[in-house]
């Protein structure tokens, strides 16, 4: 069981969290939707998995590159 | 003019810093509005007094009516601008600084309510008799009433948003499966950013040119054109590159339209700034697509072509000046401006891409005008629009403006955020734009050669 990291590919705010604990997501499934400069941009899984814990809430600042949620295969 | 006697800016960034330039030219007091992530900005130095009126989210500062509207009183200003974007379109915003005693420099408020909406605007559009495209009315949920209606526009068709514009919840169906799966999502999207689920549906043309017309009325029945703007160049809705005058296309037409159009407003009793937004087919044949109640963000081409500052002729004209006195006799159009808008954006993903801007240096070549809120050293934070700066540029013919805009975009240093620029250069130096053939798929087709 392999821990996967979801990051955001943006710096700018959670907008709105689309999935919920112990759900399961496919690759490429959004997991959550980052709000910046007017535009929502999509946290997408790089992997099919269990999502185990959300590292941000709803409004929380984030920035390119940091990890928002943590999966397990 | 009965002057205004303090005038607040309802709004932040380049169009803060254009209207506060104006106002002062004018010599009318100013008063600006700064969220917590603007305190500081260059422009705020251009007004009078400054107050500070929320955090950064724009829900919070730019879109707080109750914060603003105690700015106003605080102030006594007697006349709000509000630019473009945030509450420059809303009906209830409007009426409430009428509610405070002050003006707002903007049309009438059944202008601003009638036009926000746009499936109301096209019924209305076609009442003042402006050529509308084929479309129909707000669709009802009911799949045979949907088909039906697109059935009688002609496949392809586009989905769109009723209550708000930006290009979001727009979709194209060809045929009637792809039809009833798009008018769900549309929805759906439509919903979630303007709180009306609302939407219809218009012909789908393709590889349109936008051309828009350039309107100011004034408070006694005359209504002017400032000819067109040609804003084809876009992605995703959203524009990049706006031209005045439109490259390759019959004047006479042109023109034609501009004077029906300014006929017809005025007859409907428009009265203040505006612009028609239309689409030109293949032919072109021009059809009504919607009409803007305010500044637009691209007003600097129609400027440098027929030197008219639009700004004071708005003021002017909401202060209850007559056309007449406002603008020149007649109205002439010279040389070719062209303008670039520069995003904070990764020039390969299209993601936003706020940050410090560690290295800002405009080109200061003469015949170059920059619009901007910005200046080295200061946060490009991910709260407001991508927008970083316009870069304008005015010559005697299209090609040379082409070519000085290609080199003032070569001489704009911008470190700390990623831009657009490469992308703006890609598009300068295709054949198509060069040879005066923008359309609204150009950007799109580009990219994908690039990659």
């Amino acid at each position: 069981m392999a821990e996967i990291e979801a990051k955001t590919e943006v710096t700018g705010s959670v907008w709105k969290i689309v999935t919920e604990l112990g759900q399961r997501v496919e690759a490429g499934e959004t997991i959550m939707i980052i709000e910046s400069m007017k535009m929502e941009i999509p946290v997408m899984s790089e992997e099919g998995g269990v999502i185990q814990r959300f590292l941000v809430e709803e409004t929380t600042p984030v920035s390119e590159g940091q990890v928002v949620a943590i999966l397990t295969t | 003019m009965p002057a205004f006697s303090r005038i607040l800016v309802a709004n932040r960034g380049a169009v803060a810093a254009r209207v506060l330039r104006a106002l002062a030219e004018m010599k009318i007091p100013s008063v600006a509005i700064y969220s917590d992530a603007d305190a500081g900005a260059p422009y705020l130095g251009l007004a009078g007094e400054t107050v500070h009126v929320g955090p950064a989210p724009a829900r919070e500062s730019y879109l707080n009516q109750d914060a603003i509207i105690s700015a106003i009183k605080q102030t006594g200003a007697d006349a709000v601008h509000p630019g473009y974007g945030f509450l420059s379109e809303n009906a209830s915003f409007a009426e409430r600084v009428h509610g405070a005693g002050a003006h707002f420099v903007g049309p009438s408020l059944r202008w601003i309510d009638d036009m926000g909406h746009k499936a109301k605007a096209r019924g209305l559009a076609t009442r003042y008799g402006l050529p509308v495209g084929r479309g129909s009315g707000v669709l009802s949920r009911e799949k045979d009433t949907i088909l039906s209606a697109a059935a009688s526009i002609g496949y392809p068709v586009l989905v769109k948003p009723a209550g708000g514009g930006g290009g979001i919840g727009m979709l194209p169906a060809r045929t009637p499966d792809e039809l009833i799966g798009a008018v769900e999502r549309a929805a759906a999207l439509c919903e979630r950013a303007f709180g009306t689920a609302d939407v219809y549906l218009e012909r789908f043309v393709e590889r349109p040119r936008h051309v828009e017309f350039q309107i100011l009325g004034d408070r006694h029945g005359n209504v002017a054109h400032l000819f067109e703007r040609d804003c084809s160049v876009q992605r995703r809705y959203q524009k990049m590159i706006e031209e005045a005058p439109a490259p390759a296309a019959s004047r006479e037409r042109i023109a034609a339209t501009a004077a029906s159009l300014a006929g017809k407003l005025a007859v409907a009793g428009y009265d203040n700034i505006g612009t028609v937004e239309m689409l030109m087919d293949a032919d072109g044949d021009l059809a009504f697509l919607e009409m803007n109640t305010r500044l637009q963000v691209e007003h600097g081409v129609t400027e440098e072509i027929t030197g008219v500052d639009l700004v004071r002729a708005q003021i002017r004209s909401a202060a209850g000046d007559r056309l007449a006195d406002i603008l020149p006799h007649p109205i002439t159009m010279r040389g070719h401006a062209i303008e670039a808008r520069v995003y904070a954006e990764d020039p390969r993903r299209f993601f936003p891409s706020p940050g410090k801007l560690t290295v800002f240096r405009p080109p200061a070549a003469q015949g170059v005008r920059i619009e901007t809120g910005y200046c080295e050293g200061r946060d490009v934070t991910p709260h407001y629009d991508p927008m970083i700066a316009k870069v304008i540029v005015h010559r005697p013919t299209r090609e040379s403006a082409r070519a000085a805009l290609i080199d003032a975009l070569g001489a704009f240093p911008i470190q700390g955020v990623k831009t657009n620029i490469p992308t703006l250069l890609a598009v300068l130096g295709s054949e198509e734009f060069q040879a005066g053939r923008p359309h609204t798929e150009l950007v799109a087709e580009i990219v994908a050669r690039m990659r």
